[in-house]
């Protein structure tokens, strides 16, 4: 390419205005989700896209523990254990990873 | 002794309904079984048909579920499946609607559909952590023009001469009213997945030259001079703010 490059003075201003800008405001990913298994009730459960894992929804039992849901992340281990808002019956927890626990019988 | 039945007559046969049953399939009393052989056919054109459909929503939601249906049955016999991994059919749709004659009048529906593609394939791509926008303030000012990025897994553009983030988001993710689209603006989308989620932004001007320019390695001094020469309206603080906000890119390299 011979398109002439923009100049350095130029680009450095511009870069720090924009990680100004995002520093200031919220950070990238305040918004981020992650997956929580065992606290979605049956048929409740989110999922993927796409053929193939379109599983949303099919959870049959209530808190299946192969089943996930998105939370706001860091939530999901508050699952059972912090209040009233996350509470979950007979002592089961939130978990990042499948669990065991309340799986449809085969 | 009868020949073999070759896999590839079979396959031909299964997904093109003007072909007959090849010689050889046969029921268990040893007859020819075409009863059989069409209930087969059935389901298999059905279930790509299906995963056509899940793939590329809003394609069907804008030609309805009839003439979706009828586009895929033409599609599966031109371009019957490579891998038996159903979330990777159908890559040339796109380019087929393009080409496909009665719906020549409905011009934007390929890049609809190469939205839709490029939106499975960032959402199937591997994890990767997006830049810490703190990674650019400890680089040297003097520095800044020469540095390149290296790109998201997920990381995909898209420019199209229709209003297809507009498009998208009336038809798809139902955030403004089909009403709402202008159809006579152009714009170009950037589609990548740095979390969980998959993350659409439409470019400002001279963003795409931009984006492709450091997608493809240049410095960011050259791809700001590139983006600037197409667009004098090109503001290159806005467009870092979106390059670092979605997550576009992982590594300065």
């Amino acid at each position: 390419m011979k398109n002439k490059a923009m100049s350095a003075a130029v680009v450095a201003g511009a870069v720090a205005t924009a990680v100004a800008g995002l520093t200031a405001s919220a950070p990238a990913h305040a918004q981020a989700k992650e997956k929580c298994y065992g606290i979605s009730l049956k048929g409740q459960n989110d999922c993927a896209a796409g053929p193939g894992t379109t599983c949303a929804g099919t959870s049959t039992v209530d808190y299946q523990g192969n089943a996930w849901t998105l939370v706001p992340k860091g939530d999901c281990v508050k699952y059972g254990v912090d209040g009233s808002d996350f509470a979950l019956p007979d002592g089961r927890k939130g978990s990042l990873e499948e669990l065991d626990r309340d799986l449809p019988k085969a | 002794m009868t020949e073999p039945l070759k896999n590839s007559e079979f396959g031909a046969a299964l997904l093109n309904a003007g072909h007959q049953m090849p010689a050889g399939v046969i029921g268990p009393d040893g007859a020819p079984a075409p009863k059989r052989f069409n209930v087969y056919r059935n389901n298999v054109v059905v279930s790509l048909t299906e995963a056509l459909a899940a793939t590329y929503p809003t394609l069907q939601k804008l030609l309805g579920e009839e003439y979706f249906a009828a586009l895929a049955r033409e599609y599966i016999g031109k371009y019957p499946p490579k891998s038996p991994v159903l979330i990777w059919y159908g890559q040339e749709l796109a380019d087929f609607v393009e080409s496909f004659p009665p719906l020549s009048t409905y011009p934007y529906l390929a890049d609809v559909a190469r939205f839709e593609w490029a939106w499975l394939q960032a959402y199937h791509a591997a994890d990767q952590v997006a830049l810490d926008p703190a990674a650019l303030a400890e680089i040297a000012a003097d520095a800044l023009a020469d540095i390149r990025f290296r790109a998201h897994a997920a990381t995909h553009l898209l420019t199209s001469s229709w209003p297809i983030y507009d498009l998208l988001q009336a038809n798809r993710f139902g955030a403004c009213s089909p009403e709402d689209v202008d159809m006579k603006s152009a714009q170009s989308v950037l589609i990548t997945r740095p979390d969980i989620e998959v993350v659409i932004k439409p470019l400002r001007s001279g963003g795409h030259e931009f984006f492709s320019a450091l997608i493809n390695g240049e410095t960011l001094g050259l791809a700001a001079g590139v983006a600037m020469e197409k667009s004098s309206t090109f503001d290159l603080s806005a467009n870092l703010s979106d390059a670092l906000e979605s997550g576009a890119f992982v590594e300065i390299l």
